[in-house]
């Protein structure tokens, strides 16, 4: 096995163009699990955690490009005004040992279904930045994932960040696991208000073979919150329309059983947790209101 | 492959590293350094908890060559001349039973309290979720801290 450290992207990617089986490691949280276990023996690590490009993040055109080497624990401390959703994802995570290492770019190119912050970007209709030698391309994060651990990233590509734009509404994000600490989530939901161009987002964790919004669910909510006009009066939701909306999302899983859980429990915690996200959400949404007008 | 790296302040190396090994591996078995523990062997448990650059995180989760020119922090670099107070409220207060989890509980407690030095009983148990006691001794540990944030005042 060969041990590749570049030092900077240029040399990342030129180092990956030039060993495409080498298998890229930032915080180590899945990859080195596979090769403490046997499961994995790659031809060569490709050491990820000293090219200083991956560890930042900016503002750039009023949205966030976030680093994919940005560790959980900075997305909470340093992004929990600005991305919401993925900071409240990012709390959920593993351990403050595993929030320390662990990285929203490795989460993705792992491209676990149970991945924590998938849901919230799906919500947040973020996009992933893949680089090459021979270029980069932008990618929705509803795109990027092809099936269990499997995503569109070709084999000489690496993940440089994921672009964000803050969002113009509330955010939330549910897990359902075993205890709050050091679970993988039995199904999980990230929700998204986008009042300023009326849409609603939703990402869909553990229950299907990839990560995948409710495109259905959200036209449903926003639709209804459209023909009440309730994006403008911010009045309460109808009764019944949070429930019809969880039922929606639901609709849209295709879990299995597994080890961790059942697929009619996962069926039944996503049309809670759909249900429960949109209402608090909304609670939010409507308190702006009358923060604003107090 | 050949490491250099900084262990509780002294320049070390180790040969022959297997390039998937892990840091915890080369720690116990090529620095002599058994202090923490291997059990999981994939974050779960928090034994082999050390600060990398200050930061507390698995060593069995850091692959060797990471840890390249880094410094890091094991158990055995906590007391001095004396016992840390972290380690000397854990003797006081019974918190070790078995004592397998005590360097990684001891690692995420002295971490807890030099961010947060006066921390609720929440922030005692999030800060300390990524370690497991199989004694299950977590109400002798919880004391324990509460007595280490005291004495450190």
């Amino acid at each position: 096995m060969d041990f590749l450290a570049p030092t900077s992207w240029a040399e990342a990617l030129e180092t990956k163009a030039a060993h495409p089986d080498a298998l890229p490691v930032a915080g180590g949280t899945d990859v080195m699990v596979e090769l403490n276990f046997d499961h994995r023996r790659p031809a060569a690590l490709l050491d990820l955690t000293r090219v200083p490009e991956l560890q930042e993040w900016s503002r750039d055109a009023g949205r966030i490009r976030l680093g994919a080497g940005v560790t959980y624990s900075r997305v909470i401390t340093e992004l929990g005004g600005a991305l919401p959703g993925l900071a409240m994802a990012a709390r959920t995570v593993g351990s403050p040992q595993i929030r320390n290492r662990g990285t929203v770019g490795g989460n993705l190119g792992a491209a676990s279904p149970a991945g924590d912050s998938h849901p919230a970007l799906l919500a947040a209709f973020a996009e992933v930045e893949i680089a090459s030698v021979r270029g980069t391309r932008v990618v929705p994060v509803a795109e990027f994932f092809t099936g269990v651990k499997r995503s569109v990233l070709e084999a000489d590509e690496l993940i440089a960040a994921v672009r964000v734009t803050p969002p113009a509404g509330p955010q939330q994000f549910c897990k359902i696991g075993t205890r709050n600490a050091m679970v993988i989530a039995v199904s999980a939901f990230g929700f998204a208000l986008h009042p300023d161009r009326r849409v609603v987002g939703t990402g869909i964790g553990s229950a299907a073979p990839t990560p995948r919004p409710a495109p259905e669910a959200a036209a449903f909510l926003a639709g209804e919150l459209e023909a009440a006009g309730l994006w403008d009066s911010r009045g309460p939701l109808p009764e019944g329309l949070a429930t019809d909306f969880g039922r929606r999302v639901r609709d849209a899983a295709a879990p299995i059983d597994d080890v961790r859980g059942s697929a009619a429990y996962r069926l039944h915690a996503l049309s809670v947790m759909a249900r429960r996200a949109a209402t608090w959400a909304w609670d939010s949404y409507r308190d702006e209101n009358r923060s604003a007008a107090a | 492959m050949r490491i250099e790296l900084t262990v509780n302040g002294t320049r070390r190396e180790a040969d022959d590293v297997w390039e998937g090994e892990s840091l915890l591996y080369a720690l116990r078995e090529r620095l002599g350094l058994p202090g923490s523990k291997n059990a999981c062997e994939q974050g779960e448990c928090g034994s082999c908890t050390v600060y990398l650059d200050g930061t507390p995180v698995c060593a069995c989760l850091v692959a060797a060559g990471q840890a390249q020119g880094r410094e890091v922090t094991t158990v055995e670099g906590l007391a001095g001349e004396e016992l840390d107070p972290v380690q000397q409220a854990f003797v006081e207060k019974g918190a070790v039973q078995c004592g397998f989890c005590t360097p990684g509980f001891l690692m995420s407690t002295k971490d807890l309290l030099e961010r947060n030095p006066e921390p609720t009983d929440p922030e005692i148990r999030e800060a300390l979720a990524g370690n497991l006691c199989r004694c299950t001794g977590y109400e002798k540990i919880l004391d324990a801290v509460r007595a280490a944030a005291v004495a450190k005042r």
